[in-house]
């Protein structure tokens, strides 16, 4: 070891990335404490005496009911007092209302696959579909999707199909792209050399997908499906916000912007960025059974 | 290519002629007929089409595509009798596109001239002025650099309500929301960017004594250019959404998500289709205009070299 070189755990909490995120968090709750000082005050002098000390002035400012920024600790309690406080399948229940918003988020999910990675395998396959497709299959995502949410959902429903389907199809559709977009880049992912190694074995072309560009695929699927779960769960929560959505992540917020219940806003917040985190952590999963099953790679 | 050319002009001919005769009154299989046959001329025009490597093949294939699903679409509702107030028929929704031109206008200038570009500019900008300013420490980028990347795995169009209550039913609460929905794919794209450069051309400007800021402005910055761009284009996107979503949560008379909300609910579809297509042009000529800049600026990157 170099002489004055710091010490190997020194050295891991220096290089590491835990002492960074934790200094960046702190960092961040305390503007958060400040800003909601900051912004709660007038409402808090308006409750306290006029000569009312710093920490009582800190302690209105930090515990409103209908608070412009709540503090943290308050999202936390009432975060906790959702998901527990309630019996499992009272609409009042959080875990209720995002167990809505997950099945539709997953259905959407399972659609986006089956027709990205069939968009995708037509696309690497036949030109006329590569040139025909690929321009409006990017095109559909300038379309601002998430905007004709609510339409699809009430003409859907005039269908008679309301309930999980719509939601699930607005997911779908904002999730397909990244993977159609992976699909493509990783079925061509295969190099020159390795397609005529196939051919001097002369593997037809079904067994060229199956054995090199299929495997080869996975490990472009995976990044985008991490995208894919982000914007599934985006989609159905924006799908229910439509009037007469009863349940749903998307619908309690609704709800809560229009009784001004800033509390309960933000309790849904944080919970739709904890359903984002799961289904990434599920990904993750999913991709490191993957790699075992497959010797340690992609 | 000749081939294709007659091919093309033929189901485009033989599609329109499908179109008069429903207007005619025609009954079910004549209709059919002429249709699959425009349908067949169409789909081995493409096929044709696809074979050459001109520009103009390149334009035409996806155009023919796109002119091939609009036809089957509105033959479809006119043909099948689908009620207008489900899906309208794309004649129908030109025409509320050219009646109801200055209200579509107004709704653009409220959502995207006024919500969306500030937005957009204002939250690239941050993003890339904070990636710009953590460049020089490797600390506080390890500590935003995940925190970042799950922010943008985050539903942060759920941050609307909150948005609207601060900034009030105006425009600014929309620019708000676009700010946030953008700052973090930029910060995040800009920080992979900078990274790009090689420890060659680093070593390099070493020795020609380039500071800092030389190195940054003249290798690093153009080698971040790709990066900087998906953001932008991915950006131009969520801007939109960001703005419309907002707008349903609160908003002045006025304005596209206002106005997609209030005429979906009197089911006054061909509005809505109207706005849709506004948001749509909107969308297609921003992505569209950043890709060509992106062409001229970074035409040495490998994904532009043939």
């Amino acid at each position: 070891m170099i002489e004055g070189a710091p010490a190997a755990p020194a050295r891991r909490l220096r290089d590491g990335a835990c002492l960074p995120i934790a200094t960046v968090l702190l960092a961040v709750l305390a503007i958060w404490y400040a800003a909601a000082l900051v912004l709660n005050a007038p409402a808090a002098r308006a409750v306290l005496p006029k000569q009312a000390g710093i920490a009582a002035f800190a302690g209105a400012a930090w515990s409103q009911t209908r608070p412009l920024l709540p503090a943290p600790q308050q999202i936390a309690g009432t975060l906790a007092r959702d998901l527990f406080g309630w019996p499992l399948n009272a609409p009042r229940n959080l875990f209720f209302q995002a167990s809505a918003t997950v099945a539709e988020a997953a259905l959407g999910l399972a659609f986006a696959l089956a027709l990205g990675i069939l968009l995708a395998v037509a696309i690497v396959h036949l030109r006329a579909f590569d040139r025909s497709l690929m321009p409006w299959v990017i095109a559909s995502q300038t379309v601002p999707v998430l905007a004709i949410a609510p339409m699809v959902v009430v003409v859907l429903g005039n269908l008679g199909l309301s309930g999980l389907l719509p939601k699930a199809a607005i997911a779908g559709y904002l999730a397909f792209f990244p993977i159609t977009v992976g699909m493509v880049k990783g079925l061509r992912a295969p190099d020159p050399l390795q397609l005529d190694l196939m051919r001097t074995y002369s593997a037809s072309r079904r067994q060229v997908f199956a054995k090199l560009r299929w495997p080869a695929s996975l490990s472009f699927l995976f990044p985008n499906l991490r995208i894919a779960v982000a914007l599934a769960v985006v989609g159905a929560i924006v799908a229910e916000l439509p009037t007469g959505a009863q349940a749903g992540l998307g619908a309690r917020l609704l709800a809560g912007s229009y009784y001004g219940q800033t509390l309960q806003l933000w309790a849904t917040l944080v919970m739709a960025s904890l359903v984002s985190l799961a289904g990434l952590g599920a990904v993750g999963l999913i991709e490191r059974g993957m790699r075992t099953l497959r010797g340690g790679r992609l | 290519m000749r081939h294709a050319v007659a091919l093309t002009l033929a189901a485009v001919l033989i599609a329109a002629l499908a179109r008069a005769g429903l207007a005619a009154g025609w009954q079910g299989p004549a209709v059919l007929g002429i249709g699959l046959l425009a349908t067949a001329a169409a789909i081995a025009a493409m096929a044709g089409l696809s074979a050459s490597d001109t520009l103009a093949a390149r334009i035409a294939t996806p155009a023919l595509f796109g002119a091939l699903l609009l036809w089957l679409w509105e033959m479809l509702v006119v043909g099948l009798h689908i009620s207008q107030v489900l899906l309208p028929s794309p004649s129908a929704i030109a025409q509320a596109f050219t009646t109801h031109l200055p209200v579509l206008g107004a709704d653009f200038r409220q959502t995207v001239l006024r919500a969306v570009v500030p937005g957009y500019i204002l939250g690239c900008g941050a993003g890339f002025a904070v990636a710009i300013a953590i460049d020089r420490s490797p600390f506080l980028r390890r500590g935003l650099l995940p925190l970042g990347n799950l922010a943008s795995a985050m539903p942060i169009v759920g941050i609307a309500p909150i948005m609207v209550m601060w900034f009030g039913f105006g425009w600014q609460s929309k620019a708000a929301v676009v700010v946030l929905m953008t700052f973090f794919p930029m910060l995040v794209n800009t920080t992979a960017g900078l990274a790009e450069a090689g420890t060659q051309e680093q070593d390099l400007m070493h020795s020609y004594a380039a500071g800092y800021g030389t190195t940054l402005r003249k290798l690093r910055l153009q080698a971040a250019l790709p990066h900087i761009f998906t953001a932008l284009k991915l950006n131009s996107t969520l801007a939109l959404i960001g703005a419309v979503v907002a707008e349903f949560f609160g908003t002045p008379i006025v304005g596209m998500g206002f106005r997609i909300s209030t005429e979906a609910a009197r089911l006054n579809l061909g509005m809505v289709w109207a706005e849709i297509t506004v948001a749509a042009l909107a969308g297609s000529a921003s992505f569209g205009a950043i890709a060509l800049v992106e062409r001229a600026v970074t035409f040495w990157h490998p994904s532009f070299r043939d």
